[in-house]
């Protein structure tokens, strides 16, 4: 009786949460659709069977060279996780390892600084960008995207950092380790995977990021989040192409994103919650 | 000794990030804050002038600047009531026991990863447009004439789209504080008769609590600068109906060429931002000390 009331109450769950997973889902799933109808199937009124053509996507490439703003995006996300990792692993290393009595505070005022509105400073930046000559260029991007990123990228790795036992150290060091093999040997092993996690969850983040590149960039150096705004402006029959350039904008990320989901709350809650 | 020396190197190690923040966060805070002061206009950059207090005046006069204080307010409590409640009710169901977890996870988190420009302009062209969106076979399926979403309620399909986006965050954040509730406590409380309700607003709501503050101050972050997805769909309009403080400066700076209306606007985002930072930097520091 119990075990039957139980079988019941799971049925009952898994439909809900299948309807519920579907509707959320439903915006993803039917621009996958859309991008394999035809245009004229696209205008032709709600239908979840397509014709199953390629052609949208060839003709995204072929119209609008869509493996410029691909490449782009690649180079901007993981360059400039790239470039925060190598700036941020010794500060968060040292935080993590001889901590002071100002360790917190700076943890706290790096965090702060991500929480400065980006318009508030988009005049003085565009100014800046101008005078250099680094408007739509990948380097100015880069840069942007690192130092937007940078706080997050310390904050991920100290948390990580800081679950590495000290006691560790000790033993190896009994063992007879210098410091070289000390690292090499013992600690890199126990970084890599937070170091792994904080590359994924950033590469996200900036794949995403559609304030400054947007605005810094008109064509050399947009990355995808420009080139799908780009769409905004005409009408009518293009959905399908539409659709076969966001599908395609958002595949790598999606499928990164799932094998994520546990560093995504413990890196943007910045360890708040685990 | 050796603690002097690993003290020089601990700051050594540290000294690149810090110092590269501090020039990020002074550099361009200190330019706009002086450009805030000056009569700058980019058509005429021979032409600059110290004006005092006047972009401070000509943005606080500006009715747009009202209405778009309040889009902002409406964008952020909108999202918020739509990702707080979906987020604790979905987690709740997730919680239970259900077959296909993992692919229900999958499936609810996705939106997260959707490039704000994509989910903009999917939802303006598939799903709300008055002709072949989706909404309008529903509509028409129902016999009802078909809404034009974003001439009509700019605001709200603005508030829908991108609340899409961020109920995956609260779920998932809501779901992983949800897990960690002491399976004890609640077989317990429903042994001493406890039922539901009660076991939801005595056990499982306190021990959100913490998870729901930070929630709702993360996504406040976010939200103060929601610009994609207004650039996107109604570029700020009809008139200034969706235009919110982010989109108003830009609008102003880019533009309208105005370097000093749009810092004096630039200003006063960041004394916002910094009355939310404050609480959630308690929020965040509380657990450091844990």
């Amino acid at each position: 009786m119990a075990r039957n009331v139980t079988t019941k109450h799971k049925i009952t769950a898994t439909v809900a949460a299948w309807i519920v997973a579907l509707i959320i889902f439903f915006p993803i799933l039917y621009t996958i659709i859309t991008s394999i109808k035809t245009e004229p199937e696209a205008i032709a009124g709600f239908s979840l069977w397509p014709s199953g053509t390629f052609e949208n996507y060839i003709t995204v490439q072929t119209q609008r060279d869509y493996l410029k703003p691909f490449m782009n995006s690649v180079i901007l996300s993981v360059g400039s996780t790239i470039l925060a990792l190598i700036i941020a692993i010794p500060s968060a290393w040292a935080m993590a390892f001889s901590p002071t009595k100002r360790t917190k505070d700076i943890l706290m005022w790096m965090l702060s600084t991500k929480m400065m509105p980006a318009v508030a400073v988009l005049v003085p930046i565009y100014l800046l960008f101008r005078d250099f000559g680094l408007l739509d260029s990948r380097i100015g991007l880069t840069v942007m995207l690192t130092l937007i990123n940078l706080p997050i990228v310390v904050w991920m790795l100290y948390t990580y950092f800081r679950e590495i036992p000290g006691e560790i150290l000790e033993a190896a060091r009994m063992d007879g380790a210098g410091l070289w093999q000390e690292i090499v040997y013992v600690l890199t092993p126990m970084a890599v995977p937070g170091i792994a996690s904080t590359l994924l969850l950033n590469i996200i983040l900036a794949w995403n990021e559609s304030f400054w590149t947007i605005r810094l960039s008109t064509t050399n150096a947009a990355p995808l989040t420009a080139f799908i705004a780009s769409f905004s402006s005409p009408q009518g029959l293009f959905w399908a192409k539409l659709s076969a350039a966001s599908t395609m904008a958002i595949a790598p990320i999606l499928i990164l994103g799932w094998f994520s989901q546990k560093q995504l709350v413990r890196g943007l809650t910045f360890g708040a919650v685990k | 000794m050796a603690t002097q020396n690993t003290k020089t190197l601990a700051r050594l190690m540290m000294a690149p990030s810090v110092l590269l923040l501090l020039i990020w966060m002074i550099v361009p805070l200190a330019m706009t804050l002086w450009f805030s002061f000056q009569n700058y206009n980019l058509l005429d950059p021979s032409n600059v002038s110290f004006t005092g207090l006047f972009n401070y005046e000509f943005f606080y006069t500006d009715p747009a600047f009202f209405q778009s204080i309040w889009n902002t307010l409406v964008i952020v409590g909108g999202v918020l009531l739509i990702t707080v409640i979906g987020g604790i009710a979905i987690a709740l169901l997730l919680d239970q026991p259900i077959f296909g977890q993992g692919i229900v996870r999958i499936l609810i988190i996705s939106p997260f990863f959707v490039m704000p420009p994509v989910a903009a302009l999917v939802w303006k062209n598939m799903i709300m447009n008055p002709s072949y969106g989706v909404f309008a076979d529903i509509s028409r399926f129902f016999g009802l004439r078909p809404v034009d979403w974003f001439a009509q309620y700019p605001l709200f399909s603005i508030v829908v789209i991108v609340a899409w986006q961020w109920l995956p965050f609260a779920t998932l954040i809501l779901l992983t504080a949800l897990q960690s509730l002491d399976g004890e406590q609640k077989e317990a409380a429903e042994m001493d008769g406890a039922n539901f309700l009660n076991r939801f607003v005595y056990l499982v709501l306190p021990h959100l609590a913490r998870s729901i503050t930070v929630v709702i101050l993360i996504q406040t972050i976010f939200l103060l600068g929601v610009y994609a997805e207004i650039l996107v769909t109604t570029n700020g309009g009809p008139g200034y109906a969706s235009t919110n403080l982010a989109f108003l400066i830009y609008r102003t700076a880019l533009l309208g060429y105005d370097v000093g209306g749009a810092s004096a606007g630039g200003i006063i985002a960041v004394v916002l931002a910094n009355i939310v930072a404050f609480f959630l930097m308690r929020a965040v520091g509380k657990n450091l000390d844990r």
